[in-house]
């Protein structure tokens, strides 16, 4: 097995009496497809958010691309290529939906002064790619008409879509989708299934994700991680964890063991 | 349609500048469940806080057992009998789940506050363990029914309700729905925005598609379901697959590649 792209080990994260993680370990392999699921109250929220270091874990590490950053902020994390997306984004509502993304583009040669001075070709044409990859991405997420509206007039779906565009935007390596398809069309959730399924292909993108929605967990994902009670409670393949008898008492229900 | 309870007709509404309503009419009768599906952005989050009366219509009527409420405050609509829980910000986090159930009972007279709290714990048992518990440290999925149960126990006759199953578990889910079939049989009137197409409009008696903030498509859930156009510019499943998808198996498990 190949060295992971995220490796938790033994993490543990309370809030007050209530041990929300408590000693999660967990893999990600490389350009896969993994999918976070379990009960609410898990923990996957919370593991997300010690993963992507917006809240630090008591104990246990995490190791992203075989470096610590258990210890380190969050937008270090998001500049070595680990991103996240909100379960409830904040988008910057004063601010044009397009800027919202531009702002994800990762070296902004054009905001050094140095940059803009010795080479103001190049920083112009940076920016100049930079917006047509953020049209495109707008166009993907169905927001092409917003494109110059404040963020503030989207809906709560369009600003789960506004922040999609943003995490891809970044250009990440790893992403962590927190429910990506709570409160998206599922018509539009299909399109972004595939093209997270592109990304993967054509630049072995790699993705974990928490999601309710078990069709797409079952029909997108390589492995399936299932946490219950703070812990990793089972993982593997779709078709062993939706057979696994722990899996089927503590989250699935009967209608999925068939 | 003479029995409804609430009825919307060619509303149109939005913020600033902004139309995000260009004229919608729906209608809902005692004891019935209407899902309003459609793309995001269709505006339907924006019907339901125009018939709550958070944002005033620009043009329309609403009615609402046979008065027009068009723009009557929210909390007099609550003591009236039409109550809301919306999408997000729906619970007090600081205060436990039987002082946000005993808020929820202000507009009640006080001798039926304790007995309706105590109804909403036999509803919902999840919360009845949990009670002295501060909503705050509750999980998505808790937090969601304690938001509905709230709105509950006000005893309404109308119920809107805002994507109800958004960030659920598959468990949860068929909690909330078994009860709002629960509510639905005591003959209260159930308008609800959900993302989960399919699950809601196979529970719902009629549905209502709305898409660039106007009426798209009306029906009862199955002739919706049965759509093909429907299916494959909302529902996002082919339409070979829509017809077998009223049972919850997967649609189809692609091996990894």
């Amino acid at each position: 097995m190949t060295v992971p792209i995220l490796a938790v080990r033994e993490v543990v994260r309370t809030f007050g009496g209530l041990r929300a993680v408590d000693g999660a370990s967990l893999d990600v392999e490389r350009g896969s497809i993994t999918a976070l699921i379990g009960p609410n109250g898990a923990g996957k929220s919370t593991l997300f958010n010690v993963v992507s270091g917006f809240l630090p874990a008591e104990r246990g590490s995490v190791q992203f691309e075989e470096r610590r950053i258990d210890r380190a902020a969050s937008y270090r994390i998001a500049q070595r290529g680990l991103v996240r997306t909100f379960q409830v984004p904040r988008a910057l509502t004063r601010l044009s939906v397009l800027d919202n993304v531009l702002l994800a583009a990762p070296n902004h040669s054009g905001e050094r002064l140095r940059g803009l001075l010795l080479r103001p070709a190049r920083a112009r044409a940076r920016e100049r790619s930079a917006r047509e990859r953020a049209e495109e991405l707008l166009a993907l997420v169905r927001l092409e008409e917003h494109t110059h509206d404040y963020a503030g007039v989207l809906s709560g779906g369009q600003r789960k879509l506004l922040d999609f565009a943003r995490v891809l935007m970044a250009e990440p390596r790893l992403v962590l989708l927190d429910e990506p398809m709570a409160g998206v069309n599922p018509a539009l959730g299909r399109q972004l299934l595939e093209h997270v399924l592109q990304l993967r292909a054509a630049e072995g993108m790699t993705f974990l994700f928490v999601e309710h929605d078990l069709d797409v967990v079952m029909e997108a994902s390589d492995r399936v991680i299932v946490m219950n009670e703070g812990r990793v409670i089972a993982s593997g393949t779709p078709a062993e964890v939706r057979t696994d008898s722990r899996v089927v008492d503590a989250y699935l229900g009967a209608a999925w063991s068939t | 349609m003479s029995g409804a309870l609430l009825e919307v007709a060619e509303v149109q509404a939005g913020y600033g500048e902004a139309l995000v309503l260009r004229g919608v009419s729906l209608s809902a009768s005692a004891g019935e469940l209407v899902a309003i599906i459609g793309p995001n952005g269709a505006g339907k989050s924006t019907l339901l806080k125009v018939i709550y009366g958070l944002l005033h219509p620009e043009a329309g009527v609403i009615r609402y057992a046979d008065e027009d409420v068009t723009r009557v405050r929210p909390e007099r609509l609550t003591r009236l009998g039409l109550n809301y829980v919306p999408q997000l910000a729906n619970v007090f986090p600081s205060l436990s789940i039987a002082e946000n159930l005993l808020v929820g009972t202000v507009s009640l007279p006080r001798a039926e506050r304790r007995p309706a709290v105590n109804d909403m714990y036999g509803q919902f048992p999840p919360l009845a363990e949990r009670r002295r518990q501060r909503a705050g440290t509750l999980s998505g999925g808790q937090r969601k029914l304690l938001a509905i149960a709230r709105a509950l126990v006000t005893r309404p006759k109308v119920l809107l309700l805002d994507e109800p199953s958004a960030g659920l578990s598959p468990q949860a889910v068929e909690l909330v729905f078994e009860q709002l079939a629960a509510v639905k049989h005591r003959g209260i009137a159930i308008v609800m925005v959900e993302q989960n197409a399919h699950r809601a409009l196979t529970l719902a008696d009629r549905g209502y598609v709305l898409d660039m903030g106007r009426n798209a498509y009306e029906g009862t859930g199955q002739m919706l379901l049965r759509n093909p156009k429907v299916a494959e510019l909302y529902l996002g499943r082919s339409t070979a697959a829509s017809s077998s998808t009223s049972t919850s198996a997967p649609s189809g498990m692609s091996a990894p590649t």
